[in-house]
């Protein structure tokens, strides 16, 4: 991400410290993770140091300090997808994207994650991508889904 | 500034207004065993070791002495059963981080915490913060602070910030009661900007 972006982002949120929070999850959300020149970037801007920046970066999930794909899929883990396959779902996923819960491909395409109990345990076996959810999967299905993202 | 009349241990004790409970003690005498508190810090109240009864209006509570401000015609009591026991637990529990530490032993000894009753767990910080809290409020330098969070919460010095200033400063390594900050600079040394010549200062202890 570009210092320039960084700093328009700041501009936009008043650059103050208070505002640290807003600004990281924006940079989070426009650009997947937070790499370290736009953290050293806020810091200078707010006059915050970076150990704090850091401490705040590491607590929340929300934010990533290592790359994310473009696309975050997420394999509800909960008692009902689980008595439903849920783990036969997630070898099915771990298989086709070449990658465990907690990473991320080379391509940047996917990020994997697993979660307990997406709220909707009657379509369950469930699986999230980008907030849409995809229910009542077979491994098969699992493997066609994924096919359609890009 | 106005004076407050407080009681310890039995004894009258005359304090400042806004001064803690731990403060008040220490000026009658009364030592509390401590972790986390630094004269210089703001009072942080993470390790509770602190511990002690108050009772005010009738009631009874516990209390960190550190952050627990002393008020006029409060109770304070510093040892008793419930606050020894309370005190070996909670240097139990950190005897699984640190079962070595030389800023625990004593302690340990005095309150008959056993060393082994909870399995090791050897993370060796038992975040006090005390290196965090002295860099910062101290120093101003920022080169260390806290990352993540719950158990998995460690410090974690900023490299460039450290390659620096460290070396010249070093006045949190005596503060550490673990010398898990020792260890976390040595190894962040080592990794991000390796010594070219090592000084000769001892620092490096010679090999025989
Ligand atoms: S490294 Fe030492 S001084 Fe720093 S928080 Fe951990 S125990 Fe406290
Ligand atoms: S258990 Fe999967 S949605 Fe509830
Ligand atoms: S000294 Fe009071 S909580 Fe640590």
């Amino acid at each position: 991400m570009e210092n320039e972006r960084v700093d328009q982002i700041i501009d936009k949120h008043g650059a103050e410290p208070s505002g640290l929070i807003q600004i990281l999850l924006e940079i989070q959300s426009e650009n997947n993770w937070l790499p370290k020149s736009a953290l050293e970037r806020v810091g200078e801007r707010l006059g915050v140091p970076l150990t704090r920046i850091q401490h705040i970066a590491t607590f929340y999930k929300a934010f990533s300090l290592v790359p994310k794909g473009r696309n975050k899929v997420h394999i509800c883990m909960g008692t009902a997808c689980h008595v439903r396959g849920a783990q036969r779902v997630l070898d099915t996923v771990q298989d086709v994207i070449g990658i465990k819960p907690g990473e991320t491909d080379l391509d940047l395409k996917f990020s994997l994650e697993t979660v307990n109990c997406l709220g909707c345990c009657a379509l369950g076996p469930v699986m999230e991508i980008n907030g849409k959810t995809h229910g009542k999967l077979t491994p098969a299905e699992t493997a066609n889904v994924l096919k359609s993202y890009e | 500034m106005s004076e407050i009349v407080l009681e310890i241990d039995g004894k009258k004790v005359t304090a400042r207004e806004g001064a803690t409970v731990l403060e008040a003690a220490a000026s009658a005498g009364v030592r509390i065993p401590t972790l986390c508190h630094h004269e210089k810090l703001e009072p942080y109240g993470s390790c509770r070791l602190c511990t002690v009864e108050v009772e005010a209006g009738g009631r009874t509570r516990l209390v960190v002495a550190c952050v627990y401000p002393a008020a006029d015609g409060l109770r304070v009591r510093t040892r008793s059963d419930k606050i020894d026991r309370i005190r070996k637990l909670i240097l139990e529990l950190y005897l699984a981080h640190a079962p070595d530490a030389a800023g625990l032993r004593d302690l340990a000894e005095e309150y008959g915490a056993d060393r082994d009753r909870f399995d090791k767990e050897a993370s060796f910080c038992i975040q006090c913060g005390l290196c965090v809290r002295y860099c910062a409020e101290v120093k101003k330098k920022h080169a260390v602070g806290f990352v993540d969070r719950g158990w998995r919460k460690e410090i974690c010095f900023v490299p460039e910030i450290a390659a620096e200033t460290c070396w010249d400063c070093r006045e949190c390594f005596p503060l550490c009661p673990t010398e898990a900050l020792q260890a976390a600079y040595v190894f962040v040394e080592a990794l991000k900007f390796p010594r070219e010549d090592p000084p000769g200062d001892g620092a490096v202890p010679e090999r025989s």
